[in-house]
């Protein structure tokens, strides 16, 4: 989190406060600064203040304290068709009434662009999201897909620096989704567009973006790429949100630098990474990854700490094995390891030691 | 199970009868049980509903009164020349005494005075006054009875009577449509009625023209007020429905004396306006029994019916249309005109059709608030139905309003398309 003012910042909320019935805060103190040509992801879950945020931006809320500013300049008293800024909705709002030409041509005749110039651009924008045929149908006509596609040209037709994207994804199927996720960040990345998207689709954020912004509770709980962001979880709410993840509740009991010895609540210990502790005694819960937990004894260091673990279950995922083990006191303990040549599949009822290196495991707050 | 369904011909079921045949049987015994269910309300509608408005519309055309009552009559006057302007020979009156004796024995020939009084005014005091002398009369003996008939009432000795039997004795008739259409029946034809009892025509036109003044009114009170509810947060939307329907739960009758006490020269609007100093006190503004105060009234009262179905389409037009079309740089006018409103034209059209046919055959307020100048054709269609009992008349006229409705429906539907009229 950043809390000064960036020089060459694009976008950028200083100590953003919204509230909409003056007792509660949906957003509290947000600060964020987007460079030019960035693709931010708001992840969340929902009621956590990302889509607030996106209107705010957007001019449909105004910020109950705090300023916004786009290009440099604040924003908060400019009315939303002034300020430039292209939009996906949730639902594409496109509208029923005009063909999918018509659509597009709407933002450049309000631009009092010309005829001539209005038609090449509404081609080229429909011949962008390969959909230069179908400028004479109706939305109603079209299918999620395709209206999806409409809804993103629509929006950079009229050539916006900015591009707000309000779960875009949301109605559509699994394999039309992963499709349109890529299409839409070459777009962004072909074009230079600065784009914020809103989603609570965790692999759609890690997958997309460049920076994903965690909300929760009206706040940023961390900022950070997709690779940081899974890998390096700052606090338990982004360790839990994003991704699948072990957990396990204990006191710290030494602090020695980079590393920590954390005394689980049934008296075993481990290794971690002490993230959100500072002094032994403080209770934290720790975090492991399913792929980073090791059971072959000869890849840990000799002195790591282990675990005692029964296998519980054996689940075949085709590229992944992934089994259920019963862990200091904890039956939903997860463990994934790659369907390699030399993978070893435990059966259930076998009792093995598990261990992981130290920097995979990270000691957050309780 | 044979190999039933490769062969060539109509598909069979498992025991051979054909597929649809057998179908038809599954299914007729729901068929039977929703008929069953819905038999109630179809007799009750069909007693109650359809077989008066039947009989009613059928009255329209329906004539065989001068036929019934005067047959011996009809006959001979077949062979009488109504145009050449003599009167009949002796034996058509001989017919009509002999008609006219049973007829007075039943007491049915004052009503045939009145159904020809519609026709002719006089008829109906010709045929009374001269009943009890003709009943003295005896058809065999006291012959020849044109001389007698004149002297009982010279009316019978005028050629226009024995016409206007001979026109009407038609057993249907166009008469009463011609009558709604301020025309009538002749020995030449039908010809337009004389100038100054020309009245329907110019009552059909005022009803459609303040029918539409009315439904133009409730558009424009109307639209703001559903924007609003459809745009506001449940809470204070359902507050605002509740004040529109308020009025649904006071009798009409109360909300358009309210409107007489309101719209008096002496009422409470024009003593505003004196006290305000708008208007002077001699120069009261006259809002009641007139067309105004029936515009006023009825727009009023109507309001609701136009409300409700804008009320509905609005509501379900996403708000992120125009927030979609103000993010691409629309101004909240164009937003309005070009995104919000071409999709709430539904609404629009289905308030205007129900609007506009509830007015175009509203009848009490028009007949409270409206004066002579403001009343509808339905105060006319009252009359001819309670005062003047000229039944047929009433028919035809009620004919021809259901049939300019229906008119005015299909035009709608060609033009604006009944698929795009929603009530939500």
């Amino acid at each position: 989190m950043t809390d000064t003012t960036n020089e060459g910042a694009f976008v950028e909320f200083q100590r953003v406060q919204k509230s909409y019935d003056g007792e509660t805060l949906v957003v509290k103190d947000l600060n964020l600064a987007m460079p030019k040509g960035e693709f931010l992801t708001m992840l969340g879950p929902s009621g956590s203040g990302k889509t607030t945020c996106l209107m705010m931006l957007a001019g449909f809320e105004t910020a109950t304290h705090g300023e916004i500013l786009l290009g440099g300049k604040p924003i908060n008293n400019i009315p939303p068709h002034k300020r430039g800024i292209g939009m996906v909705f949730q639902n594409y709002a496109l509208f029923p009434h005009m063909t999918v030409a018509e659509n597009l041509s709407f933002p450049l005749e309000v631009r009092k662009i010309g005829r001539s110039e209005r038609e090449a651009k509404v081609q080229r924008a429909l011949d962008m999201v390969q959909m230069g045929a179908f400028g004479n149908r109706r939305p109603a006509q079209l299918s999620g897909g395709q209206q999806q596609r409409i809804a993103l040209a629509r929006a950079l037709v009229f050539e916006p620096e900015l591009v707000l994207m309000d779960e875009p994804l949301g109605a559509l199927d699994k394999q039309l989704r992963e499709h349109m996720q890529f299409e839409i960040t070459r777009l962004a990345h072909d074009l230079g567009i600065t784009t914020v998207y809103v989603t609570h689709d965790q692999t759609e954020a890690l997958t997309m973006s460049d920076r994903v912004a965690v909300f929760d509770d009206g706040r940023i709980q961390q900022l950070a790429p997709p690779d940081q962001l899974y890998e390096e979880p700052e606090n338990s709410f982004v360790a839990q949100f994003i991704g699948e993840n072990n957990t396990m509740e204990g006191v710290v009991k030494s602090i020695d630098g980079d590393t920590c010895i954390v005394t689980l609540d049934d008296g075993s210990e481990i290794d971690a990474v002490p993230i959100n502790v500072h002094q032994p005694g403080e209770r934290t819960k720790v975090s492991i990854r399913p792929e980073r937990v090791e059971f072959n004894k000869d890849r840990l260091s000799p002195d790591a700490h282990t675990l005692k673990a029964v296998v519980r279950e054996f689940i075949y995922m085709g590229d992944v094995f992934r089994f259920r083990m019963s862990v200091a006191g904890n039956d939903e303990f997860i463990v994934k390891t790659r369907n390699a040549p030399d993978a070893v599949r435990l059966q259930p009822g076998q009792e093995i030691e598990i261990g992981w290196l130290a920097k995979d495991c990270r000691a957050l707050d309780a | 199970m044979t190999d039933a369904s490769q062969t060539a011909g109509p598909m069979l079921a498992a025991d051979g009868t054909p597929l649809k045949q057998s179908l038809a049987r599954s299914l007729r015994r729901q068929k039977l049980r929703a008929l069953f269910l819905i038999a109630p309300l179809l007799i009750f509608v069909l007693v109650s509903f359809i077989v008066p408005i039947g009989s009613m519309l059928f009255r329209s055309v329906e004539n065989s009164i001068v036929r019934d009552t005067l047959p011996l009559t009809v006959d001979a006057l077949q062979s009488w020349d109504e145009k050449s302007g003599e009167l009949p020979d002796e034996n058509v009156y001989e017919a009509f005494v002999r008609d006219m004796i049973v007829a007075i024995e039943n007491k049915e020939h004052t009503r045939l005075g009145s159904r020809l009084n519609y026709e002719e005014t006089g008829m109906s005091s010709l045929f009374r006054r001269s009943g009890r002398q003709i009943k003295k009369l005896d058809p065999e003996t006291d012959g020849p009875f044109k001389e007698k008939l004149i002297d009982i009432h010279d009316g019978w000795g005028d050629v226009k009577t024995w016409q206007v039997i001979k026109t009407h004795s038609v057993p249907i008739t166009n008469g009463y449509f011609l009558n709604a259409v301020d025309m009538r029946r002749t020995p030449d034809g039908p010809r337009m009625q004389p100038e100054d009892k020309r009245i329907l025509v110019k009552l059909f036109g005022r009803t459609l023209f303040m029918s539409l003044v009315i439904t133009g009114a409730c558009i424009l009170l109307a639209y703001p007020v559903s924007y609003l509810l459809a745009t506001q947060p449940t809470r204070v939307s359902n507050m605002l429905m509740i004040l529109v329907l308020l009025p649904f739960w006071t009798s009409l009758l109360v909300r358009t004396s309210a409107w007489k006490v309101m719209l008096q020269q002496q009422g409470v609007i024009n003593d505003t306006l004196v006290w305000l100093g708008l208007v002077a006190d001699d120069a009261r503004l006259i809002i009641i029994n007139n067309q105004i105060g029936t515009i006023i009234a009825m727009t009023h009262i109507l309001l609701p019916f136009m409300i409700l179905p804008m009320y509905s389409v609005m509501q379900t037009i996403p708000p992120s249309y125009t927030r979609a079309a103000k993010s691409m740089g629309a101004t909240n006018w164009t937003t309005f005109w070009r995104i919000y409103f071409p999709q709430s034209i539904p609404g629009i059209g289905a308030g205007s059709i129900l609007v506009f046919i509830l007015a175009i055959g509203y009848y009490i307020t028009p007949e409270i608030v409206g004066g002579t100048k403001g009343v509808f054709i339905s105060n006319r269609i009252a009359y001819h139905i309670s005062s003047s009992l000229n039944w047929g008349l009433a028919a035809a006229l009620g004919t021809i309003l259901l049939a300019v409705v229906l008119i005015l429906y299909w035009v709608y539907d060609k033009i604006v398309g009944i698929d795009n009229v929603k009530l939500g």
